[in-house]
């Protein structure tokens, strides 16, 4: 069924679901959205369960026609969303109809939002994922984010409610000074004192930050005495903290195949929906965390989403 | 330096773990490499969410609500006591046919002229070789190549390309590779295949594999339009 024809598609709005596993071994990345919490949360108020596609829309938001009748709701970023002038809330769902406006405004706090559509956006499956990987041209709409004039589809069959709102202790704060808990590691023995400089210092996030990568500015990092500039080539994974030859750190995120350069600890999978909402100008924090502390808190996040989806189950 | 008696394991953060092997590029450790990925192929452990062969070593990725990293440990020091005496299939050798020079090698010019070669020479120099593909990555299906002879070794450009077509075939220092997608690249270009690394669509999207050889053979220009008419049909 066809749901929204764009009228305005804002500067950077792709389709992503959780991403593309079983490739990278092929130098495909994983993609998918950057705040998994966020994303997860609108696919459940959407009568989804949770790894439907979706719109990822940054910094600011598209303007909209609706095509056909569905229920949306919109996470993550603070945005200011009106269906037909009229403001509309967030982290909750809400109907439309043929000849409805949505309208999605700049984000006042956070950088990223989520909008859901029951059945979800409907794209064609692209190894295994709907997830727009832009730089490759393939995924989501046409390889590349919504330009004004396309005209997406949703799924059909599923059944979304109205109304349904995001109880307030399931709703991440957004904060402009954030902290991300990561580990040393995987290289962090080339480091010495560098390693208590990068967990002791704040630093600040630039404008050079996309889906590929978070550029940071403050206290260069430096090489322990004798340590080569680079590594071997090697895959990154989501999180890891290059540092090049600057010593300015860069949190490599979703679409990074492969680095050269020396990583001085990883960002735990929890906290990417927190870089993912961090912009430009704004203070990062890390906090050294074990294996052990990172694993419990990905166990408690998963548990977290699954009190909220039986929640939300009970009000439908 | 060199390759270490025992792997080394180091965390990637709270989803990944690294099997270290050594730490120069060279054909044992990645052979070694090679084994484990067949063996985790073979016989996953539980929670394994995929892997990653690199230059030295295995990256495992896993899903930390199904397994942990000791129980991982122990999985791959279990393979890895069956390593030697698993029958690993013989690495394929990969053809890739490449229209050398003219408008599909723009610096075949330079590379020749840097190294005091003939551009023939360059050619059977570059086409001689069987490469070992260490690695995929940096853009989809893209190969990190070993073996490139000395007498070839050219820098990079000083200014790199805004767009590099697919297919280009190029060097940097002692690399050489092929552009798996166009992209924006600073490798000297000698020539261009018409194979496709990759396609999106494709049953098999990504034709190389780590582990496998690759060999550039030559081809004329009217070859290579042929060529490049049946990959698109």
């Amino acid at each position: 069924m066809e749901i929204f024809r764009v009228l305005k598609p804002g500067p950077q709005t792709q389709i992503q679901d959780l991403g593309r596993y079983g490739y990278l071994q092929y130098g495909v990345p994983p993609c998918g959205v950057l705040d998994q919490y966020s994303s997860r949360v609108a696919n459940l108020l959407a009568g989804n369960s949770g790894n439907e596609a979706l719109l990822e829309i940054t910094f600011q938001g598209p303007r909209l026609e609706v095509l056909g009748r569905a229920i949306l709701a919109i996470t993550g970023a603070d945005m200011e969303v009106t269906l037909n002038g009229d403001a509309c809330p967030l982290w909750a769902s809400f109907p439309v109809k043929p000849g409805d406006i949505l309208n999605i405004g700049q984000a006042k706090r956070g950088l990223r939002a989520y909008l859901a559509v029951t059945g979800g956006i409907d794209v064609p499956l692209i190894m295994g994922s709907r997830s727009t990987y832009s730089a490759a041209g393939f995924g989501g709409y046409q390889g590349r984010a919504l330009a004004t004039g396309d005209i997406l589809a949703c799924g059909e069959g599923a059944e979304g409610k109205a109304g349904i709102s995001c109880p307030a202790e399931f709703i991440p704060p957004l904060t402009s000074e954030t902290v991300l808990r990561a580990i040393p590691g995987p290289q962090d023995y080339m480091f010495e004192e560098g390693l208590a400089n990068f967990f002791g210092s704040t630093y600040e996030v630039t404008p050079y930050s996309n889906r590929m990568g978070y550029r940071l500015e403050g206290l260069a990092i430096t090489l322990g005495s004798g340590r080569p500039q680079s590594i071997i080539s090697e895959p990154s994974l989501p999180g890891g903290v290059q540092v090049p030859a600057d010593g300015k750190p860069i949190i490599l995120l979703l679409e990074q195949t492969t680095g050269g350069y020396a990583k001085i600890a990883t960002v735990i999978s929890t906290d990417i929906c927190r870089v993912a909402q961090a912009r430009p100008g704004d203070r990062i924090i890390f906090a050294r965390i074990s294996l052990e502390e990172a694993h419990v808190l990905f166990l408690e996040r998963e548990a977290r989403l699954q009190k909220l989806a039986g929640q939300l189950r009970k009000i439908a | 330096m060199g390759m270490y008696d025992k792997p080394l394991f180091r965390l990637l953060g709270d989803r990944g773990l690294l099997v270290e092997y050594g730490d120069v590029i060279d054909p044992l450790i990645n052979d070694r490499v090679r084994r484990l990925g067949l063996a985790l192929e073979k016989t996953p452990p539980r929670g394994l969410t995929e892997y990653v062969g690199t230059y030295c070593s295995m990256i495992i990725i896993y899903d930390p609500g199904l397994t942990s990293v000791t129980m991982l440990k122990q999985a791959v020091r279990e393979l890895e006591e069956n390593l030697h005496a698993m029958e690993a299939p013989e690495p394929a050798v990969i053809r890739i046919p490449v229209c050398y020079g003219g408008e599909y090698g723009p610096d075949m010019g330079y590379v020749a002229e840097y190294n005091s070669l003939g551009t023939d020479e360059v050619i059977r120099l570059h086409s001689e070789p069987l490469y070992r593909i260490y690695m995929l990555g940096f853009t989809p299906g893209y190969p990190y190549l070993g073996g490139l002879p000395e007498q070839l070794h050219t820098p990079r450009l000083p200014t790199p390309r805004t767009l590099v077509p697919a297919g280009s075939v190029g060097i940097a220092n002692a690399q050489t590779g092929i552009y798996s997608i166009a992209s924006p690249g600073g490798w000297r270009l000698i020539g261009r295949t018409p194979v496709k690394l990759f396609s999106a669509r494709r049953e098999r999207p990504i034709l190389l594999q780590t582990g496998d050889f690759l060999k550039f053979y030559p081809i004329s220009p009217s070859e290579f339009r042929d060529m490049a008419q049946k990959e698109e049909g």
